[in-house]
């Protein structure tokens, strides 16, 4: 006996949001119909900034799922200065992530040591074929465009190189 | 309905048919409703969401699009399972709804049989159910299964004495099983002589509607009684094993059987399909007029609806028993209180 008046307010909470939500509309969104934009930095997707990538494969060496592929080959390119030498640089031929494997812990990100991998919180590229989760680096590249700017440094903190 | 049919003089085999569509519309159709209106849209909304939306307006043909799904998936038996008794347990659950509603009364003609022991063949042929999911239990072969069929059998019995307690009261007053004679003395009845409102049981024997109620949650095997199929902890119970077809005939069976025990506490505790017969004058039932044989079937289902919003709003609203809870709850609390219900139901009839 002593725990009916619980029994009857557990009652009354589940009357209440059925009122609610017939009055005042649910807490959920109809998805294909209406879409929240995510947070700024929700993880949703990690794209590449191709132009940075030395194709050192830390991210491919640090990434527990060993979602991602790199390839690359070694080219000269015109020396900086007239009458240099002609510098070694590695060309990327291949940055594949496979969004199957990938458990979005973004360690990749974190360990890139030259900014070329960005979280972004594009969150639509499901597929209905496993195998098209495996993303190339034009796809990732294209996603380069959601990826947010970064926030502004603190004032006083000091930017790194420009002296 | 029997009679109204009697009357046009239909031979044997139509009257027959038409019995057979009856039940069967009087068995689905309630099913139906009760998991669009309320396992489908009233338990979003009490989780504040919107529930199905896309297959049709409101999502209204969201149990059409799910029956298909069901329709579609492969019918496995388990390659240990004892086949023949497998096939046959959803079968039998589902039998004893349809034998359920066949005692039910929806009109002053309007019913499947008029039955005089019609209380007692309800109670007996409600325990029906039990033999079909001992058997899927331990037809399965499967262990989850089988803890599931016993929890269910030694629920469903402990919950089938004070249903039984609960429904004498409502005998003893009425002076009869008859379901039809159930309803005739609610409505025709009256309190302390003002007959404006009948005499619906449900005040005179409230704690017996109380009892009731709450044993055929149990029976019922809702939450916070579903320890059979507790997902949690035995998976499925003995829905474990079953796919597709069989398993869509259990959740028709739970369902349907969910209706039509709010339509069997309509007739014992609301007064069924009747307004207080003073409001027209009828003194007897072959004074009620015929257009109650229309108006009957919807007060039905109003009244079921409203018990169906109860079952499924205290099934929405709490969480699971433990079994040791559960038998000391049926054997220590309802047993007693429906006994004293009885007693004191006595002892005022033989007063007044």
């Amino acid at each position: 006996m002593p725990k009916v008046p619980g029994l009857i307010k557990g009652l009354g909470v589940t009357l209440n949001t059925l009122v609610r939500t017939t009055t005042q509309g649910a807490n959920t969104v109809q998805y294909p119909h209406e879409k929240e934009a995510p947070p700024l930095r929700a993880r949703g997707v990690i794209a590449l900034r191709e132009d940075n990538c030395t194709s050192c494969m830390l991210c491919a060496r640090s990434c527990p799922d060993w979602c991602i592929y790199i390839e690359g080959h070694k080219e000269l390119a015109p020396p900086r200065r007239a009458g240099g030498k002609p510098r070694q640089v590695n060309k990327l031929d291949r940055f594949d992530i496979d969004y199957a494997l990938c458990m979005y812990c973004g360690i990749c990100v974190e360990v890139c040591p030259f900014d070329a991998l960005f979280w972004s919180p594009e969150y639509e590229y499901s597929e209905p074929r496993i195998a098209d989760l495996l993303h190339d680096k034009d796809k990732l590249g294209e996603w380069m465009e959601t990826v947010p700017e970064a926030p502004a440094l603190e004032a006083g903190a000091d930017k790194k190189g420009k002296k | 309905m029997n009679a109204a049919l009697l009357a046009v003089d239909l031979p044997y085999w139509a009257q027959s048919l038409l019995r057979v569509l009856g039940g069967i519309v009087a068995v689905l159709l309630p099913a139906g409703t009760i998991v669009y209106v309320f396992l489908f849209k009233m338990m979003s909304f009490m989780q504040s969401r919107l529930g199905p939306m896309e297959a049709g307006p409101y999502g209204s043909l969201q149990l059409v699009a799910e029956v298909g799904k069901w329709l579609q998936k492969e019918d496995i038996t388990p390659e240990k399972a004892d086949r023949f008794i497998f096939k046959a347990a959803p079968l039998v659950v589902l039998v004893s709804t349809f034998l359920l509603v066949a005692v039910v009364p929806f009109g002053p003609d309007a019913w499947f049989t008029d039955f005089e022991a019609g209380v007692f063949y309800m109670l007996a042929v409600g325990s029906v159910s039990v033999l079909g999911i001992l058997m899927a239990g331990w037809a399965s072969a499967n262990k989850y299964s089988l803890l599931g069929g016993l929890r269910a059998a030694g629920q469903l019995i402990a919950y089938e004495l004070p249903m039984v307690l609960a429904v004498v009261g409502v005998i003893i007053q009425a002076d009869s099983m008859n379901l039809q004679q159930i309803v005739f003395a609610q409505n025709a009845g009256s309190i302390f002589g003002w007959d404006g409102l009948g005499n619906p049981f449900l005040l005179t024997q409230f704690v017996g509607f109380v009892v009731f109620m709450i044993a055929i949650q149990a029976e019922l095997t809702q939450a916070p009684f579903d320890m059979p199929i507790a997902e949690s902890e035995l998976v499925s119970g003995y829905m474990t094993e079953y796919s597709g077809f069989r398993f869509l005939t259990f959740f028709i069976a739970e369902f349907a059987t969910a209706g039509v025990f709010a339509l069997i506490a309509s007739v014992l505790f609301l007064g069924g399909w009747g307004i207080p017969f003073a409001w027209f004058g009828w003194e007897t039932l072959g004074d009620v007029d015929n257009w109650m044989n229309v108006v009957g079937p919807l007060i039905m289902v109003t009244k079921m609806m409203l018990l169906a919003f109860i079952i499924m709003w205290v099934r929405f609203s709490y969480p699971r028993f433990r079994e040791d809870q559960l038998q000391r709850f049926a054997w220590k609390v309802l047993i007693p209180v429906a006994l004293v219900n009885l007693m004191v139901t006595a002892i005022l009839k033989v007063v007044f």
